[in-house]
């Protein structure tokens, strides 16, 4: 079997993540200071890449279930953490449906459909579908966090998996496999890396209000190592030229930095401080796919506008 | 063998439709003679509960619920003995001579763990009603056995009474510290009641009216 452009970039994720883990290995057993947060987290990632990996190598139609289960984790997670009216049982259970059909649209390639198939007809459905009920009381606050919710978890992370199915070009031949390991694993390394730089070097804070453990050393520096990231990747695994890589770059590490403090923003007016429990180490589905469901919809367009 | 088919059946639909956050997985009794003391919100509770029992331990382990509902027709008194495991209580005895609770001390006296719902009924989704006192006597009679108090939350929201339309949300399941026979029946009862809004007061819930 010869390696593709795609194969290497997975063992090169691989190589990465033991050297992390190496590392993550050594600082525990030489600082005093309890490191369990950092090991578990450590290991989440070794499952999560496993799982990526797989759906990656096995089938393109694999990799779109596992992001339709995503959607529906990610969505079932905000269900349970916003208040919710008993009256809407039905409405959310028609939220839970469009999962399986916004990503139909995906895997029958109809883009049309999928563009509009939540931000026009779920929107207009989801209020229909709660009047019904003829329970006015809490009326908007409910349509407007449901709507939220399916475009935040359901729309947004579509676009990932839409990248999947464009095809290859004459400039790159690991088409839309590709450009969505390049959008997975920038959007991911930029958290670890504002995450890095901000343990390292933050002193001061970005935007306290929100996330009190931002600072603007750890923003910047996260930055700056994706930018330069995105343009030494994008050649092996994307038809990105180096102006459009360095652009890229940008854009997913500003973008994936509000994403990031807007789940925080939504997780302080909850006044919880995970979403979840579902990944050890992370909290919930939605603390780690944050960013993501603001960088996919971002870099899809972006590539969809200059290259298809 | 049905009862492990349907239960493992339950366990993966547990497992992915709803998601289950639960605290202290170990306090949960691994030997009978035990008591489970959950609050009730939906049907779901019980399938939860024994959901997160590994399969090989099922046939020790018996829900106990209300015999007009579950024993209600022969089918469906079928389904619950052999099936879903039941032990039936009857709420509303005219029969005064035979204890409601026979089946449960039996079922103890061969080291089962009992599933109890104090409260009686579901009732209203995600409220917390007066517990009954039926568990104290269990307790008073078998004062070895831990009586394990069990909060949920969310399974109400899922499934509620009167409900066939299962809806996913992640649940919570806090097990608690069992609680030790401390002499009276009183005294258990305020223990118990303690236990539960000890448990309840852990996390912040979303509201759901």
């Amino acid at each position: 079997m010869k390696l593709l452009a795609i194969h290497w970039a997975l063992i090169g994720i691989w190589a990465l993540l033991t050297l992390a883990s190496i590392v993550v290995f050594v600082v525990s057993k030489r600082s005093s200071k309890d490191m369990s947060e950092l090991v578990q987290r450590t290991q989440s990632w070794w499952v999560m890449v496993a799982i990526f990996t797989v759906a990656f190598l096995v089938s393109q139609t694999i990799s779109i279930i596992v992001f339709a289960l995503i959607s529906f984790l990610a969505l079932k997670e905000y269900f349970s953490m916003i208040p919710t009216r008993r009256a809407d049982r039905r409405v959310l259970f028609w939220a839970y449906l469009s999962i399986p059909v916004q990503y139909f649209w995906v895997y029958d390639h109809y883009y049309g459909m999928f563009a509009v198939f939540i931000p026009v007809y779920m929107f207009l459905f989801l209020p229909f579908a709660s009047l019904l009920s003829q329970q006015t009381d809490g009326f908007l606050k409910s349509v407007g966090t449901l709507n939220w919710g399916l475009m935040l978890c359901v729309f947004s992370i579509s676009h990932a998996a839409f990248l999947l199915i464009l095809p290859a070009t004459p400039e790159s031949s690991a088409g839309g496999a590709g450009l969505l390991l390049f959008l997975i694993f920038l959007t991911q390394f930029n958290d670890v890396a504002q995450y890095t730089w901000g343990k390292l070097f933050g002193r001061r804070k970005i935007i306290p209000g929100v996330s009190p453990n931002k600072t603007w050393e750890g923003f910047l520096g996260g930055v700056a190592t994706t930018f330069v990231l995105a343009m030494l990747i994008a050649p092996l695994v994307t038809p990105l030229d180096l102006a459009h890589a360095a652009a890229a770059g940008l854009l997913i590490a500003i973008a994936g930095f509000v994403g990031d403090v807007t789940v925080s923003a939504l997780k302080r007016d909850l006044g919880v401080k995970d979403t979840g429990s579902l990944i050890p180490g992370h909290g919930g589905i939605l603390d780690r796919i944050d960013s993501l469901t603001f960088t996919a919809p971002l870099f899809f367009h972006f590539i969809r506008y200059f290259y298809y | 063998m049905l009862q492990k088919a349907f239960y493992s059946f339950v366990k993966i639909a547990v497992l992915f439709l709803l998601g289950l956050n639960v605290r202290r997985k170990d306090l949960l009794p691994s030997k009978g003679p035990a008591i489970i003391v959950a609050n009730h919100n939906s049907h779901l509770d019980t399938m939860v509960l024994m959901a997160l029992m590994p399969l090989s331990r099922l046939k020790d382990i018996k829900p106990v619920a209300a015999a007009d509902y579950f024993f209600s027709s022969p089918r469906k008194a079928w389904l619950s003995e052999h099936v879903l495991g039941i032990i039936p209580v009857e709420r509303t005895s005219a029969d005064k001579s035979v204890d409601p609770l026979e089946g449960c001390y039996e079922a103890l006296a061969q080291d089962r763990v009992l599933i109890l719902f104090p409260e009686g009924s579901r009732g209203k989704p995600e409220q917390m009603t007066d517990l009954k006192k039926g568990v104290s006597y269990l307790a008073e009679r078998f004062p070895d056995a831990p009586v394990v108090p069990v909060f949920t939350h969310g399974l109400g929201k899922a499934l509620p009474k009167g409900s066939f339309m299962l809806v996913p949300f992640f649940c919570d399941i806090f097990v608690g510290e069992p609680i030790t026979w401390p002499g009276n029946r009183t005294q258990f009862m305020d223990s118990l009641k303690e236990r539960f809004s000890q448990l309840s007061s852990e996390k912040n819930f979303a509201s759901w009216e």
